[in-house]
């Protein structure tokens, strides 16, 4: 169990980064998001390979209006 | 050509980006992307602000498609930060997503007046000027912070004239012309715009540029009013290089006595 910008998800052992925004339809290469892990910065490069810890509090961010 | 043409059209250096148009436009607040795209063909302007927030799957917008369509380079806020820490994280992530070291950097003390928190602002921006950030801080309109500011590091400082949204215009000139006075980077009046003569004003006083919002965004006509305040940013401006004449309490009279004539009768 993990979670995804605040709501409880649950996801399969050894589960990426990249695993997770495909299963949220985020093409892998989007601009304009951004990805946290337990408050800390997951570089885009690291989204394949990052895998998602039981518990991850995980952030997912993109562009909205604003400033 | 004159001085004041000059002055009027010299570009504006932030680091070492180099920009033609002194209005950074704000991007919160347009209903319609279409009327944020207009407002950013009418408003000249070459960068915008764009925030971070949760993806939502039901409205995934093309914001930045948008944005990037309009040929405008992101300036990503920390909007929404109360403390370094959030901020700094922030800016990291929107590094991430846009690929820029850019960062205008927001770190609020209080809900109800969105008040920078002095300490906490100067703390993000050490911390994000050592990260290699470009540091653009919205600051209030102390002098000192300012130059604290400058300081450590940050390449531009972006003191309110009054609270954001609040459309009060700038409520203490001789602060802003204070801060304008002492400051080594460009200075670029943020947050309290409502109308054109308030941005024109900011130029008066001496700012390099004027970002506005609000006051583009929630106007009855948004596209005419970001119109309204590049021109007011632009006749600011050619104002401040041409010198404006001193106040005085009395008038003075700029037909000449000479040569009056007498009808005085017999």
């Amino acid at each position: 169990m993990i979670e995804v910008n605040g709501a409880p998800s649950e996801v399969a052992a050894g589960t990426t980064v990249a695993d997770l925004l495909t299963t949220l339809d985020v093409a892998p290469g989007a601009r304009g998001i951004a990805v946290a892990v337990d408050a800390e910065v997951v570089p885009r490069a690291e989204w394949p390979a990052f895998v998602l810890p039981d518990g991850a509090r995980v952030e997912i961010l993109t562009a909205v209006q604003g400033g | 050509m004159e001085p004041m043409t000059r002055s009027a059209t010299d570009p504006l250096q932030i680091a070492d980006r180099v920009y033609h148009s002194r209005l950074l436009l704000g991007t919160g607040g347009f209903a319609r992307h279409q009327t944020l795209a207009d407002a950013i063909h009418a408003s000249g302007t070459e960068l915008v602000t764009v925030a971070l927030r949760r993806i939502d799957a039901a409205a995934r917008g093309s914001l930045v498609d948008v944005l990037d369509a309009a040929g405008v380079e992101l300036l990503p806020n920390t909007a929404g930060c109360f403390t370094a820490r959030d901020a700094v994280l922030t800016a990291q992530l929107a590094r991430e997503a846009f690929g820029t070291d850019l960062v205008k950097l927001e770190v609020i003390g209080d809900e109800r007046t969105l008040l920078p928190d002095a300490p906490e602002l100067l703390v993000a921006a050490e911390q994000l000027v050592a990260d290699g950030f470009t540091v653009l801080p919205y600051t209030t309109d102390d002098p000192v912070l300012a130059r604290r500011l400058e300081d450590v590091g940050c390449a531009a400082v972006m003191p309110l004239g009054s609270p954001i949204g609040s459309g009060m215009g700038i409520r203490n000139p001789y602060n802003n012309a204070l801060i304008v006075e002492q400051a080594g980077v460009p200075v670029v009046l943020d947050a309290g715009v409502g109308t054109a003569s308030d941005a024109a004003l900011a130029m008066e006083l001496g700012c390099d540029a004027v970002l506005c919002a609000s006051a583009i965004s929630r106007a009855v006509d948004p596209v005419a009013m970001a119109a309204a305040i590049r021109a007011g940013v632009e006749g600011g401006r050619l104002a401040r290089g041409a010198g404006r004449i001193p106040r005085r309490l009395y008038a003075e009279a700029s037909t000449p006595d000479a040569g009056l004539p007498s009808f005085a009768t017999p």
